[in-house]
């Protein structure tokens, strides 16, 4: 890649619609060759900032840069990012092939090298054979593709990428996430995606960056995002969670105890967490909640079946035991569980982590 | 398949049948009797009924038999509507110079002698010239290409061949060409101040958007002698453009604004923009609005973006507003009557002298089915453009 020194720094970066604050004092940065997504429910900032990123908007606040040169004063035209739009943005009066000579030709490369690259960035995508075409004559997935296309033939450092694949069906949809993770590993690019589907975040980034109201909740691996939420917000966005609300009673190098409000409690993995008041949350995903007769484990809670639903690869099952609710992934095969049966919750301590309240 | 679904057609056909009761009456019957106009040519036919059955045998050339001569001399003893017979008098001078004092003198021979064969040369010696006999063999045809003709400026010499007018009798492809010449103008000048003028209010949005709307909407609101009233107070010699200029000292004397070419082509610019405008602007809607972003992503500059994305997506609207505005330029009437001076008539109002002036139909209609044909080939030029555009290169 051209570019030495790519990696692009957010400083003290805020935008205001009016009184309406959509990005509020963000610092970020981005390494180069990362694949980092921006995820949040929609209202959350994440599309602007990667139109202060595009140069689309300016920032009302702070310095955005990338490696030692500040760009947020640059108009897009002289940023040489690839933007790949959420719904393609091909040219609808040009063929596939001049759509993905445009940026070649807007910066004067000459026509023997432009056929070349455009041939080979067609390639790239398995299109070669349509450069003929025009966009509406492709499929949304081919016309993606395109759009890929032409965001990386100018060979640009950075790619940003505007929910991309939100128009597209789940197989098509999948297909393209590993295709555009295989194409980020193969290029080195940097990449900046912007994604409301936390399972195509939590599949395709090297980091997740998940907002909430202009800020940043939490910024961290997609494990460390899934298995080691730092706020109620992110815990139940990324995934689904059973929360549990008590006190924490105890807490040391093993682990720690939790109180729970109508008795009883919850042996937690060991955490950094002090809450002031003590008051504090207990995140069990549904996936490790064990259900059985026996009470082999630490926490081990009798419970009644209050909903079971079949879906293809697991059983949903709704669980009541007087004090709370939980929420149960099943192997479909290990039993049958009806509405009404008694049955035995048990989670290991190390499945169990800690949040404010 | 059953009577639920014919029922249902038949529904269909009654909701329509309004529609085309009223296309059928208000518009096809008018054009195609005006169409009609423009070829009928019924007077000979009508008063001279004997000779029009037997013209069809003779090939114009040779000396016309006996039978043409004795069918016209008993058309002429059977003729007693005099406002035909007149009317007949003058189809035939209009072919031939001379009929008039011909057939008068033919007409007295033939009511002394109201039986038997009459020998017509001895009666006058024009009627030894074939050429007579070919005009009245011919004004016995009910269709005739004469007014078509002499809407281009041709006519059929003595021969039958078609010939040009002579220039001085030729002012009708003048005035036609004329005619396309002030709509080229008026649909240029509409373009260039609408195509700026939509990707304006495609830009904006809220109550600026309904505003400019508004602004260019407006003449469409108002009728079309008023607006034109409304340019003859700005534009006259003491109107407000010449005295403002005057007053401020940027002009000597009154520029002449009205009455002239000038005049008609602004006047006629500003009543037919929302034409310009309208087709501009929704195409522009159509446009997704991030392939401008797109460009700019991908390294194009705001003007070259422009050139290379918006102008071309807006072409269409563009085409279809010229087309729009082009056909309703060539047939505008009021505003060069009032605006225009002699110089600046446009065909329209040739049709108009010739419908209401000389109550001469067929011209009126031969003049119109050239201006139909004029706006159809447009019509059909535009709608090839636009399916090799839909279909692709």
């Amino acid at each position: 890649m051209p570019l030495s020194q790519s990696n692009i720094r957010f400083e003290k970066v805020s935008k205001s619609y009016g009184t309406l604050r959509v990005v509020d004092d963000l610092d970020l940065m981005i390494d180069q060759g990362e694949f980092l997504s921006l995820l949040g429910p929609s209202g959350s900032g994440k599309t602007t900032i990667l139109m202060m990123l595009a140069g689309f908007e300016a920032p009302s606040g702070g310095t955005i840069s990338l490696g030692s040169q500040r760009i947020d004063p640059l108009p897009p035209h002289r940023r040489n990012m690839g933007v790949v739009f959420q719904n393609y943005a091909l040219f609808p009066h040009m063929s596939v092939a001049a759509n993905v000579a445009f940026p070649l030709e807007m910066r004067g490369t000459p026509r023997s090298e432009i056929e070349q690259k455009v041939t080979r960035a067609l390639d790239m995508v398995q299109l070669g054979a349509m450069k003929d075409r025009r966009p509406a004559q492709l499929s949304g997935g081919q016309q993606q593709r395109v759009a890929l296309a032409r965001a990386l033939v100018f060979e640009p450092s950075v790619v940003l990428m505007d929910e991309p694949l939100g128009a597209l069906d789940k197989q098509l949809r999948e297909q393209m996430q590993l295709d555009i993770r295989a194409l980020h590993k193969r290029l080195g690019l940097t990449i900046v995606f912007v994604t409301h589907d936390q399972s195509e975040a939590l599949t395709m980034s090297d980091r997740i960056a998940v907002f909430n109201r202009g800020r940043i909740e939490q910024i961290g691996t997609p494990r460390e995002i899934y298995d080691q939420p730092r706020s109620r917000f992110v815990a139940q966005f990324i995934g689904e969670t059973n929360l549990v609300e008590g006190t924490l009673a105890e807490a040391g190098d093993a682990g720690a105890t939790v109180k729970l409000e109508g008795g009883g409690t919850i042996r937690v993995q060991p955490s950094d967490l002090r809450p002031d008041a003590g008051r504090i949350l207990v995140s069990v995903r549904p996936e490790r909640i064990r259900l059985g007769p026996d009470a082999a484990s630490e926490n081990a809670y009798p419970a009644t079946v209050t909903d079971a639903v079949y879906h293809g690869d697991h059983l949903r099952i709704q669980l009541d035991n007087g004090a709370f609710g939980f929420v149960a992934k099943a192997d479909r095969k290990t039993a049958e569980f009806n509405p009404g049966d008694r049955v035995m919750v048990s989670f290991a301590p190390a499945d169990c982590w800690m949040l404010p309240a | 398949m059953s009577e639920t679904s014919l029922k249902g057609r038949l529904g269909a056909l009654a909701l329509v049948a309004p529609l085309v009761l009223f296309l059928a009456i208000f518009f096809a019957w008018p054009l195609a009797s005006m169409l009609k106009e423009s070829v009928s040519d019924p007077v000979g036919s009508h008063a001279f009924p004997l000779t029009a059955a037997v013209a069809g045998d003779w090939d114009r050339q040779s000396e016309p038999p006996e039978a043409l001569k004795q069918a016209f001399v008993d058309d002429l003893r059977a003729i007693d509507d005099q406002q035909l017979l007149g009317d007949a008098v003058r189809r035939l001078n209009s072919a031939q110079n001379g009929f008039r004092t011909l057939m008068s003198r033919t007409i007295r021979a033939v009511e002394e002698q109201p039986e038997g064969p009459l020998d017509l040369v001895a009666v006058d010696k024009r009627w030894a010239d074939v050429r007579f006999w070919r005009a009245v063999a011919d004004s016995t045809n009910p269709y005739t290409d004469r007014y078509l003709l002499a809407a281009l400026d041709y006519e059929r010499d003595a021969s039958g061949r078609i010939a040009a007018l002579p220039a001085e009798a030729s002012a009708n492809t003048a005035i036609l060409l004329r005619t396309l010449g002030i709509g080229a103008v008026v649909t240029l000048a509409c373009a260039l101040i609408g195509l700026p003028y939509a990707m304006l209010v495609a830009s904006v949005d809220g109550w600026k958007r309904q505003a400019l709307l508004g602004a260019v909407l407006l003449p469409l609101w108002t009728s079309l002698l008023v607006r034109t009233a409304a340019w003859f107070i700005l534009l006259q010699e003491q109107g407000l453009i010449n005295d403002t200029l005057m007053s401020l000292g940027l002009i000597g004397s009154p520029l002449p604004l009205i009455f002239n070419r000038l005049g008609v082509v602004i006047a006629m610019t500003h009543v037919l923009l929302p034409f310009m405008v309208l087709p501009i602007y929704s195409v522009l809607l159509s446009i997704p609005r991030n392939l401008m972003p797109a460009a700019a992503s991908l390294g194009a500059p705001p003007w070259r973006a422009f050139l290379r994305v918006l102008l071309p997506l807006s072409l269409r609207g563009v085409v279809s507003g010229s087309l729009l505005v082009f056909m309703t330029a060539i047939g505008y009437y009021i505003t060069p009557a009032l605006i225009g001076g002699a110089q600046d008539q446009m065909i329209s109002s040739v049709i108009a002298f010739y419908a209401i002036g000389s109550a001469n139909w067929g011209m009126a209609g031969a003049l119109g089915a050239i201006l139909l044909v004029a706006t159809l080939a447009l019509y059909t030029v535009y709608g090839r453009l636009s399916a090799d555009r839909a279909g692709g290169r």
